[in-house]
């Protein structure tokens, strides 16, 4: 019985609000609103293997790639600058002012710097995330437990044992955090800059529909979008939960008291 | 340990050095991106040395339509925010206080949320065109979901025993909002401010990049379309000192309305 509660509370608004556009948008004769039924029938056509392979996958790979050489570069360079004081306060006031620029505007620039290859857009992405996850790592890496680091001394763990086991695992739990901020903000920077300066790949199909004013190949497009956005942040969650898995069972546990 | 008394002392000289080497810092970051164009390490003519770039953004000045496009972005940004705030604020608290509105929720607002923004783009063009209410539609959006999840979560983090306190003193509802629920929601509605300012600065500058509303964005297109090398870059330099601009305003007011918290307590003394 409270499994079956559960469950109508989970499923219970999505599947109201879904019915209600289904319905609501039926008989649409708006131009701009098509029906949902529409869309989905659209939605099957337009994304054929084909064109995932041709508009989708590209897209995907780079912000992948992209992704990926911003998490590494983040944790690699917060590593080292959270290790050493000296850098820290050099670097610190640099890496405010160059985060607090909003990372859309690097497409214009990384637009004449590169013109309009995959190098740009993955140079534009890794410009863009690497922020929230140096800055993560460098509080994570500072922050790290006196009692172990004083441990680690002791038994003269050093290098890179320390590295792993010591610095990086304190630090993962921001590193983690970071990493999901940064998330969202790749997805937006892919987008944009296929959207700006791009003949190919997801953003610019999209904005291509728009401009032809094909009305349920370009809803089809945007709700594409969405789910790409809804896969990764599950993927990440998924991720998460076995790199962090041991940090939750400890808050867990903590809490229990 | 060494102890607290011994340390003490050493505080302001540590604080006096790290303020000196972050200028150092700063400067050398400017003498770089000076004299890398300079000696071909990167095209001078698409990435121009930062005395340039600075002569032509001090020219900006005098500009009328510089200060034009600043107000409307500015515009643009607060509306979009101040909406995003109020809605998240009001719907977050009805959501974190009322348990079964927020389990029937939950589920929605994780799928809603991961929804990049920019995909709403394309609709936004179609439905408003190129207008300020496109862009708004956007940030609104975009900032709505930092606000609301922070709500959310204060709201409901509040110490049970001390709301059971409040009720046995038979402090009114009104009371208790006052004295119990806002105080310890407080830290997290900063939070969700302080994200969601940024977060709004982001969407709105991407609006009128590629949305083509007017404010800034939309004059460093038209500068990179029109190869204005120079002017492309001095109007990037203020996108990024307004978005310094607004985390110091936002950090200031959270240091004045937090500063009882033990968070900020503590920072004082380790700092």
């Amino acid at each position: 019985m409270r499994i079956l509660w559960r469950v109508v509370l989970a499923v219970g608004l999505p599947v109201v609000l879904i019915a209600a556009w289904w319905f609501g948008s039926a008989g649409s004769t708006d131009f701009y609103w098509p029906s949902l039924s529409t869309i989905v029938d659209t939605f099957g056509r337009t994304w054929t293997w084909e064109m995932f392979q041709e508009q989708v996958f590209p897209s995907l790979w780079r912000l992948l790639a992209g992704y990926f050489l911003a998490v590494l570069l983040g944790v690699a360079l917060g590593a080292l600058i959270g290790l050493n004081r000296v850098v820290r306060d050099l670097l610190e006031p640099v890496l405010e002012f160059l985060r607090a620029f909003p990372p859309p505007v690097l497409v214009p620039a990384a637009i004449l710097l590169a013109g309009i290859g995959d190098r740009t857009k993955i140079l534009v992405i890794v410009f863009g995330c690497v922020w929230p996850v140096l800055l993560n790592t460098i509080e994570g890496v500072r922050a790290r437990d006196e009692v172990l680091s004083d441990t680690c001394r002791t038994y003269r763990i050093t290098g890179l044992l320390r590295l792993r086991h010591l610095v990086l695992r304190a630090a993962s739990p921001q590193i983690v955090t970071g990493a999901r901020q940064a998330l969202p903000l790749a997805i937006i920077l892919m987008v944009i800059s296929e959207m700006m300066a791009a003949n190919e790949g997801l953003g610019f199909t999209v904005l291509q529909f728009q401009r032809g004013f094909q009305i349920p190949e370009m809803w089809s497009g945007v709700l594409l979008l969405g789910l790409i956005g809804i896969v990764l942040s599950l993927l990440f969650r998924l991720a998460e939960r076995s790199l962090l898995g041991w940090y939750h069972g400890q808050r867990a546990g903590q809490r229990e008291f | 340990m060494v102890s607290v008394a011994a340390r003490r002392p050493r505080v302001t000289g540590r604080r006096y050095r790290s303020v000196t080497l972050g200028a150092l810092g700063l400067i050398g970051f400017g003498l770089v991106l000076e004299v890398a164009p300079r000696i071909g390490v990167v095209p001078i003519d698409f990435a121009p040395p930062t005395s340039q770039i600075l002569v032509t953004l001090v020219g900006q000045l005098d500009d009328g339509s510089f200060w034009t496009a600043l107000l409307h972005t500015l515009g643009t940004w607060a509306g979009g925010l101040a909406i995003a705030v109020v809605a998240g604020a009001v719907i977050g608290v009805l959501l974190g206080s009322l348990p079964i509105l927020r389990a029937a929720t939950t589920t929605t607002i994780e799928f809603l949320r991961p929804i990049p923004s920019v995909a709403l783009i394309p609709l936004v063009i179609v439905l408003y065109g190129p207008t300020v209410r496109s862009t708004l539609i956007l940030v609104v959006y975009a900032a709505f979901w930092q606000m609301l999840i922070q709500v959310v979560h204060g709201v409901a983090d509040v110490d049970p025993v001390a709301l059971d306190t409040a009720r046995s003193f038979r402090l009114s509802p009104w009371a208790r909002v006052r004295h119990v629920v806002w105080p310890s929601a407080l830290p997290y509605v900063m939070t969700g401010l302080r994200l969601a300012a940024a977060v709004a600065l982001i969407l709105t500058i991407t609006g009128e990049l590629v949305i083509g509303s007017p404010g800034l964005g939309k004059e460093i297109d038209t500068a990179q379309q029109s190869n204005e090398v120079r002017l492309v870059y001095a109007l990037i330099v203020v996108t990024g000192l307004l978005g310094v601009l607004i985390n110091l305003v936002v950090r200031w007011g959270e240091r004045r309305l937090l500063s009882w918290h033990p968070a900020n307590r503590a920072e004082k003394g380790a700092a």
